[in-house]
């Protein structure tokens, strides 16, 4: 199993998903910014960072790069694409997925271990958990307060669409870091290939990083090309 | 030219030193060169006699002091290349920029040595919370901070925040910077004979020429008005630049690196060429610019940020463009290296400048006379107040004061674990602990330094500033290996600025000395002072060392049921305590004495209990004293203790002392623990058991207790207001 890492110039988080998709078994290969060819790839991953020095606004130009054409075909073909933290934003801005990722209430980046409740089970990213289960991950971003338009939102709820929400790691009231609606912490696509999530999986795959709640996301993809 | 050297601020006698090492008058260009590379910042004029004196040599050393940063050894072929340098004067003009590019600056210091920059830890200092611009400045220099190091990717993993009367006319902005590199990929700022030399990176302007304090009627050859003083930073090309330059070396298509950073490309080539025993010859039409019209001397002194100078390995020069052409970056020759050495500089092809490299490098250099301030001696010897309070009031207010109150407000807006190394993230451990993937060696690295201390004693408080970094390290089960200083003090040209110079580093000396640590890069920031009034000495130290990853403390209670220690002397002092200002609202008396052995034995001591496995919870005891000590313990994992101390005096519960750590021990291993530190003969005293949701200390005047949620609020809230306020 082969996934290709899109760098794209600004990304940071790339050696941190080689180093998660890796830790679950899974080959992994940088794909540059101007690539056009993702064939022989099972799944794409854009990483977090800050693509194109997030000038214009966070994701918005890397959602132009050439690579994304690739992307987006990729998509529709039903393979598999995460995007985590800026990866998602560009998700957003390129369509992929609906809504849109606004600047935190607290209007700083944040960096913390948050409580995120997986919603549904039936995805490949997602198998290996339990339903309701709180997952504790780490979030670092100054825009990642999910909005969407109310019907777009319902329509997110009514389909099953949102499939991690923050909430209470123990009794704390504050739990929503960044103001998202509905504690919206990652979505996916109609068709369930395309997921988008702020929290970094990718930094949790190893006790000594702090917890490796983050780790079965990943051992979930191997699952779904062996089962 | 003797009359514009006295308008640009070359002293007299360094004009006349000038004229002798060139044997004739230098021209207008010449005269620039000397007055930026004879700086204070760039020369070391007045402490490099003294930071002579430094232990600088050891076993784990591969590099020491005199190039871009120090390198040490940490086993199976890994080295950690790493540095601290100030960026005080930006910050106090614009705090964002200033701050900024100091992290900017930093990681292309590291870059420059071969290795990956994994971590950043900052230095701060600033007037009190209560001082609004104290408070503006605090807010732009972590946005700052957070600014470029979140883009960058590398990520802030710790440092050290005080506020002090002192810093409030002149805040205090350092940043240290930790890289990893292979041993073999070392590299240096070198040349061979007859190299091009190229700059890479983003393209020169105007700005930060002002940064280097010209009046600007000398710099007439442009007429644009609005100059910007403080150099601005990309954390973008910064990035690009790091990546471009880590591919080119991980190549290896390069044979030297240097970062071009202060006074520019014409520090960096004419250090180049000087270290390499050559000249270079600098063709100034050939330097990537982004403004028209630029002259020699903007050209060869501004400080645009994220450029790097590169010299390939013979034959390799066309893949070199081919990486940065990759990255989207000018890569070009600008340079070579030449026998004669000499520092040429051509500019539409004459000769606009021919300095020998030698007299450029080698300033002169200055000891002076030196005298300690008498005010500073009356307070030291100003006996202690009688002091009174409730110790139930007093431990909230210590925990709420500005500068024990949690740092949360501020590493929570620096990404702390990109590059996924961080083990120990801020606030779990006194040190940050940074894991080096594909073994199992951990870093642990940790800045500090007591300006309250440091004010009233320079030698004992630089002193404390190493051995504290040191007991931090030591206290997540790391072995120091070595350090950096960031020297930050007044002007050296009083009797008492000098005689705090000369304390400071003289400290460091006997500390070095006695714990076994060399120094293998620093940074020296004087004249931070206005109005005669100096800062308090300040010698930031940061310590690196080296540990088994999956042997690493944590600072919090984790379990319950086990039992609580200290080691060390049971009583602190109250001298240059924080309690002591907290109740008096003055900074008076003897800073704590630190007995360099013992001090020794204690950190040996915890790291061997680590080591075996009998602790995973240790904590520095340190400003604020035990019960503070004790508080932060509950915190992390909000689990309580109940204790009991012998005395219940406010020197018992709150004075302050070295070689004073807290740790847990489960208790079936409790015999084998005391075991240990009874054959090394050192103190230590059994204080309670860890357990509940409370801090319960049983007293000779009584029993104090708090709920630990209590504490936690007391101590979380005040710095949030303050930065989200």
């Amino acid at each position: 199993m082969k996934w290709a890492i899109v760098r794209f110039p600004g990304s940071n988080c790339d050696e941190d998903a080689r180093f998660a998709l890796e830790k679950a078994g899974i080959r992994a290969e940088f794909v540059w910014h101007t690539a056009q060819d993702l064939r022989g790839f099972d799944g794409v991953f854009l990483p977090g960072g800050f693509s194109y020095g997030d000038y214009l606004r966070a994701g918005a130009l890397a959602a132009k790069s050439p690579v994304m054409a690739e992307v987006r075909r990729f998509a529709q073909e039903g393979r598999y694409v995460i995007g985590v933290c800026n990866g998602f934003q560009v998700l957003t801005e390129a369509g992929l997925l609906p809504g849109a990722l606004l600047a935190n209430l607290n209007l700083h980046f944040t960096c913390k271990e948050v409580g995120v409740r997986v919603e549904r089970t039936d995805l490949p990213f997602t198998r290996l958990y339990r339903q309701g289960q709180v997952l504790r991950l780490p979030i670092a971003h100054a825009e990642g307060r999910y909005y969407a338009d109310p019907e777009t939102l319902k329509r997110l709820e009514g389909e099953g669409q949102v499939v991690f929400r923050y909430a209470p790691l123990g009794e704390e009231a504050h739990y929503n870091p960044n103001g998202s609606l509905n504690d919206i912490a990652g979505i996916v696509n109609e068709r369930g290939n395309v997921l988008g999530m702020m929290p970094h999986p990718e930094r949790a795959v190893d006790p000594i990083l702090g917890g490796e709640d983050g780790l079965p996301l990943f051992l979930g993809l191997v699952q779904e090309v062996a089962g | 030219m003797e009359t514009l050297a006295r308008e640009i601020g070359i002293p007299q006698e360094e004009y006349r030193a000038i004229l002798k090492r060139l044997g004739r008058e230098p021209n207008r260009v010449e005269l620039f060169l000397f007055k930026v590379m004879w700086s204070e910042h760039c020369a070391y004029k007045n402490s490099r006699p003294l930071l002579k004196e430094l232990p600088k040599e050891g076993e784990a050393v591969l590099q020491g002091p005199g190039e871009n940063a120090g390198v040490v050894r940490i086993g199976e072929g890994w080295a950690v290349a790493f540095k601290i340098e100030s960026h005080n004067h930006p910050s106090a003009v614009e705090p964002f920029q200033g701050a900024a590019t100091g992290v900017g600056g930093i990681i292309r210091d590291i870059m420059s040595m071969g290795a990956r920059p994994i971590a950043l830890l900052d230095s701060l200092r600033f007037g009190p919370p209560e001082d609004e611009r104290s408070r503006y400045l605090l807010k732009g220099v972590v946005s700052g901070i957070a600014h470029y190091g979140n883009a960058i990717g590398v990520p802030t993993v710790g440092g050290d925040l005080y506020f002090h009367e002192g810093y409030r006319e002149n805040p205090l902005v350092n940043a240290m910077c930790l890289g990893l590199l292979r041993e073999e990929h070392l590299k240096r700022s070198r040349a061979s004979l007859g190299r091009p030399i190229y700059y890479a990176g983003a393209k020169t302007g105007r700005d930060g020429i002002g940064g280097a304090a010209f009046a600007s009627k000398e710099l007439s050859e442009d007429k644009e008005e609005d100059r910007p003083a403080v150099q601005v930073g990309d954390p973008f090309l910064g990035k690009l630049l790091m990546e471009a330059t880590l591919e080119a070396i991980q190549e290896d298509l390069v044979e030297g690196v240097q970062d071009m950073g202060a006074a520019g490309l014409t520090s960096s080539l004419s250090e180049l060429a000087h270290k390499s025993g050559l000249g270079v010859e600098l063709d100034l039409d050939r330097v990537p610019t982004r403004e028209r019209g630029m002259g020699p001397i903007e050209l060869l002194l501004s400080e645009s940020q994220e450029r790097m100078v590169l010299v390939p390995k013979e034959g390799k020069e066309r893949e070199l463009e081919e990486v940065f052409r990759k990255w989207g970056l000018d890569c070009v020759p600008v340079a070579r290296t030449i026998p004669e050495r000499v520092f040429r500089v051509l500019f539409r092809g004459e000769v606009v400048a021919e300095v020998p490299t030698e007299a450029l490098a080698e300033a002169p250099t200055y000891v002076r006379l030196a005298q300690e301030d008498p005010e500073v001696k009356r307070l030291r010897e100003t006996p202690i107040p009688p002091l009174a309070a409730d110790p139930g009031e007093t431990l909230l207010q210590l925990l709420a004061s500005p500068n024990l109150a949690s740092r949360e407000a501020v590493f929570e807006r620096y990404d702390h674990q990109v590059g996924t190394r961080t083990a120990l993230v801020p606030g779990k451990g006194d040190a940050a602990v940074l894991w080096v993937k594909g073994t199992r060696l951990g870093i642990a690295a940790k800045v500090d330094q007591n300006p309250r201390y440091s004010r009233l004693h320079p030698r004992l408080g630089a002193m404390h500033a190493l051995a504290e970094a040191s007991r931090n390290v030591s206290v997540v089960g790391a072995k120091p290996l070595a350090y950096t200083d960031g020297l930050n003090l007044g002007s050296p040209e009083t009797p008492e600025g000098y005689h705090e110079l000369q304390e400071t580093i003289a400290g460091l000396k006997e500390a070095s000395e006695a714990l076994g640590l060399p120094v293998v890069s620093g940074n020296v920031s004087l004249y931070n002072e206005s109005g005669g009034r100096r800062i308090p000495p300040t010698a930031m130290v940061g310590v690196v060392g080296v540990l088994e990853i999956d042997k690493r403390a944590e600072m919090g209670f984790r379990r319950p049921g086990e039992v609580v220690l200290l080691l060390g002397e049971e009583e602190g002092e109250l001298g240059a305590s924080e309690v002591l200002y907290l109740l008096t609202g003055q900074e008076v008396g003897h800073p704590p004495r630190i007995d360099l052995e013992r001090e020794r034995d204690v950190q040996e001591a915890i790291r061997e209990l680590i080591a075996l496995g009998l602790t995973q919870t240790a904590h520095d005891l340190a400003e604020g004293g035990l019960l503070v000590a004790l508080a932060e313990m509950t915190f992390p994992y909000g689990l309580g203790a109940t204790v009991e101390v012998r005395k219940g005096g406010l020197a018992a519960l709150f004075g302050e002392g070295a070689s004073r750590i807290l740790f847990t021990v489960p208790k079936e291993r409790l015999a084998e623990a005391t075991l240990r530190l009874e054959t090394r003969g050192l103190p230590y005293r059994i204080l309670g058991e860890t357990g509940g949701k409370t801090l319960t200390v049983l007293t000779p005047e009584g029993v104090l207790e708090w709920e630990v949620r209590a504490l936690l609020a007391a101590w979380q809230k005040p710095l949030r207001e303050v930065l989200d306020g």
